[in-house]
């Protein structure tokens, strides 16, 4: 999406690498509905790869962070991470408390930091 | 209990969808999802309504987040590709579980392309704890207006998102940025309820930084692949034993 590319391209790439290789497994689901239930390995193992994917999506923002999110120390934003995940944890698995504290970690830190 | 509820017609069906969606936790979900993957997009340089024709088109965050960040950096397409497909698997057993719920008699394939379109944790979370109390008859246009409610938060926080990293100072730019991979963290750790799935979340996060470090290609796949077949081995052998 840099901006050299011009014209239709960018919208070709997202129907080609974003539509696509996601919209298929909807698909298979709608054509193959019959006779697959959850506990099937082939479903537990497909969700354990899913999963071990969007965790390395969430350690490489975290760890090699874009943008404003950079200028933060790389130990206060692993730091806050840990902090939410323990919140999160201690209020009985509660996102918003989690995330709530998480925040509040990184924010006083990157505050504290600053000055 | 969900209680049992009734509509006079599809339309009145739909817009029952429509405020449930509105008024359940998810939508404070996909608010703050989308509010951090605005934020994203901004500061990886993708359009504001680049990002809504992907929240339209696409209607998953991790692949979202993996297509912006990954192509943001340079990735090859080919590697995103793969990545964003990995990551959509969840999908097809979801679509599995929900499509028995909404058959009925007359039910034709094409009435069942949007709910198949539509299909996202949040929507298939509610729509398999609230269609039940539906009449079968509405369910399909409960299950839309579910799904077009959901569609609209997100398209909607996504540009709020957005236009917020665009004028926030640094400190809150950087605060509103770490809103995406914490979110998902929890909401990932939330939903991983079998060892297997809290082995993969491990396992991913422990692998992707190393590929990273040692500049394998297509880091993401192989996180994914290793680490969660390495998770299902672990399961396999806890179920052999027991």
């Amino acid at each position: 999406m840099a901006a050299d590319m011009a014209g239709l391209w960018p919208y070709v790439l997202l129907v080609l690498v974003g539509f696509l290789p996601n919209e298929i497994w909807r698909a298979l689901g709608l054509v193959l509905a019959r006779g697959l239930n959850e506990d099937s390995e082939l479903v537990v193992w497909s969700r354990a790869v899913a999963t071990a994917i969007l965790a390395g999506v969430i350690a490489k923002l975290i760890l090699f962070a874009p943008g404003a999110l950079a200028a933060m120390p790389l130990g206060l934003r692993v730091a806050a991470a840990g902090c939410g995940f323990i919140a999160f944890l201690a209020a009985k698995r509660s996102l918003f408390v989690g995330v709530a504290v998480g925040e509040a970690v990184l924010l006083a830190g990157g505050f504290l930091f600053a000055h | 209990m969900v209680t049992p509820r009734d509509f006079n017609s599809s339309g009145a069906a739909f817009f029952g969808g429509v405020r449930s969606a509105l008024t359940s936790v998810f939508f404070l979900v996909l608010a703050g999802t989308y509010i951090g993957i605005g934020a994203l997009a901004h500061d990886f340089g993708l359009g504001s309504w680049s990002l809504a024709l992907s929240t339209v088109l696409i209607w998953a965050g991790p692949a979202q987040v993996i297509l912006v960040s990954a192509l943001g950096t340079g990735g090859a397409p080919l590697d995103v590709a793969i990545a964003v497909s990995l990551s959509g698997m969840r999908l097809f057993p979801m679509v599995v579980a929900l499509l028995p719920l909404l058959r009925d008699e007359g039910r034709r394939l094409r009435d069942l392309l949007f709910p198949t379109h539509f299909t996202s944790v949040s929507m298939w979370v509610e729509s398999l704890r609230l269609l039940p109390a539906v009449p079968r008859e509405r369910r399909l246009a409960f299950c839309n207006g579910l799904s077009f409610g959901y569609m609209c938060t997100a398209t909607g926080f996504g540009f709020v998102g957005f236009y917020l990293a665009a004028g926030l100072p640094p400190l809150f730019a950087g605060g509103l940025l770490f809103l995406t991979p914490v979110s998902f963290l929890l909401s990932t750790a939330r939903n991983a309820r079998a060892l297997v799935d809290k082995l993969a979340l491990v396992f991913g996060i422990a692998l992707a930084p190393l590929l990273v470090h040692f500049h394998v290609q297509l880091d993401l796949m192989w996180s994914g692949v290793v680490g969660g077949t390495l998770a299902y081995g672990i399961h396999r052998l806890r179920e052999a034993a027991t």
